[in-house]
């Protein structure tokens, strides 16, 4: 494994707009970055965080023609997805312009799939939920309280697994954060959730490999 | 027993509050009630007053840019972006895939688009597979004329009202298998008199749409936003004067309504 000396944190240019709002949240922070497609920056960085925004395919299409894909999956350092960015850790997801699933980085067992709407649910699921079922060991979860609001925005969904560490109740349940070795994600938007998503970038920010 | 009360209710997603401000060419006009002063201008000031009292969401409606092309400056939206840490959505002017881009990448979260989607038929399709149907909003003023409701377009510098072809709730419909993401429901006919949503239309479009359905027009009182989440089952409700005049604060408000089981974030 190489050595992780450079920047504290290097945020994967996933593609998509509005991706520059996670830039503007770790400001917040005190951590000045730009996004990064440039390997050698993910792979020596301290931390990797990987935004998204679109849909599965189209953020898939995008790490391969960077071939990032096999960089990503062999990071050693922790990697925090977020929104389509955590979905995109799984195995494989139903979200596709042609309805063809989508295998994706597979560094967390699972498939994604689309939230059925019902009575009183609405799809795509939009606003603040709580969180429940978080698992205290997680340094992700460092002051961060069970039912804290966070803000979703988000029609496909991971399953509650062995490796989810908060879950979401919308028609189902669903993981809202999971953990599964170095890789972790979020998939409520914590630039956009308030004192919780700071907590959370600085929980994470607080991580090493 | 009201809406959210329900043991069995399978969500637990709260139901949203979200002030608007109007926006010309980077300052908040019209003002807001503020400390004690009237404070017109100071938009980061405003979103930040607003955040700290609870608000869930802000809509910045950028009036400026609508009559004529004129383009909507993205500086502002760059620096709400940077201080706000609540989500928040621009319109107003956003006519095309160009448009709605330079929004969302100087870091609004969702784009509201309203007379452009009539005028335009593709535009709701195209700006859902550009950013995502979770990014686009339609925003639709709706009136009651000859025993239905319809959609009115804004045309020209003042706000000529046009009735269009369509229907509301049939719009409503369209919007949504386009690919829209959520739908401002604004009842002319209620707004400005604050006298309380426009329950009998925004219940009639919850019966026709699965989006999340945001009401606007009316507001005037607690009352109405308990009536609004309980008789139409809405999904958030959007207001401006009430809490820009100082009359009613949010944080209170999301009290009140947590006192009624209505799931509010507090």
């Amino acid at each position: 494994m190489s050595t992780l000396h450079g920047q504290p944190l290097a945020v994967i240019d996933s593609g998509g707009a509005n991706i520059g709002s996670v830039l503007f949240a770790l400001k917040r922070l005190g951590i000045e970055t730009d996004l990064t497609s440039d390997p050698e920056v993910i792979q020596t960085a301290q931390r990797v965080l990987l935004p998204g925004v679109g849909a599965a395919d189209q953020a898939m299409r995008r790490l391969n023609d960077q071939a990032l894909v096999p960089l990503i999956r062999s990071l050693k350092q922790p990697v925090l997805g977020i929104c389509v960015g955590m979905q995109l850790l799984f195995d494989g997801s139903d979200e596709s312009a042609t309805n063809e699933p989508v295998d994706c980085l597979g560094v967390i067992p699972g498939r994604v799939t689309r939230l059925i709407p019902g009575e009183g649910v609405r799809v795509p699921h939009m606003g603040w939920n709580r969180l429940i079922d978080l698992d205290a060991r997680s340094p992700l979860l460092t002051g961060i309280q069970s039912d804290s609001h966070c803000f979703f925005v988000h029609s496909y969904a991971a399953p509650v697994s062995q490796h989810s560490i908060a879950s979401c109740q919308h028609g189902q349940p669903f993981s809202a954060m999971v953990s599964h070795g170095n890789f972790h994600g979020a998939q409520f938007h914590p630039e956009r959730s308030a004192v919780i998503g700071h907590r959370l970038l600085e929980n994470f920010m607080a991580m090493t490999a | 027993m009201t809406v959210d009360s329900n043991p069995l209710a399978q969500t637990s997603l709260a139901r949203r509050i979200i002030p608007c401000l109007d926006v010309r060419d980077g300052q908040v006009v019209k003002g807001v009630k503020f400390r004690n002063h009237r404070v017109v201008g100071e938009i980061l000031d405003l979103a930040r007053y607003y955040r700290d009292q609870g608000a869930d969401e802000l809509v910045l409606y950028d009036i400026s840019a609508s009559p004529e092309n004129r383009r909507v400056d993205t500086g502002w939206v760059h620096s709400v972006a940077e201080v706000i840490d609540i989500p928040f959505c621009v319109a107003g002017g956003i006519r095309d895939v160009a448009a709605a881009r330079r929004i969302l990448n100087a870091g609004a979260d969702k784009i509201s688009v309203n007379t452009p989607a009539i005028l335009e038929p593709t535009l709701v399709a195209e700006l859902s597979e550009a950013f995502g149907q979770q990014c686009v909003v339609v925003g639709v003023d709706s009136v009651w004329m000859d025993e239905d409701w319809w959609v009115c377009s804004f045309t020209g510098n003042e706000k000529t009202i046009t009735r269009t072809e369509w229907r509301t709730l049939d719009w409503l419909a369209h919007v949504e298998s386009q690919g829209a993401g959520e739908i401002v429901l604004n009842c002319i006919d209620s707004d400005g008199v604050r006298e309380g949503y426009d329950v009998a239309q925004l219940k009639a479009a919850r019966q026709v749409t699965s989006l999340p359905l945001v009401a606007s027009g009316g507001a005037g009182e607690q009352a109405h936003f308990t009536e609004v989440f309980v008789e139409a089952d809405v999904d958030a409700a959007l207001a401006a004067s009430v809490f820009h005049s100082g009359y009613l604060i949010i944080d209170e408000l999301k009290q009140t309504l947590e006192e009624s089981q209505i799931r509010v974030r507090r």
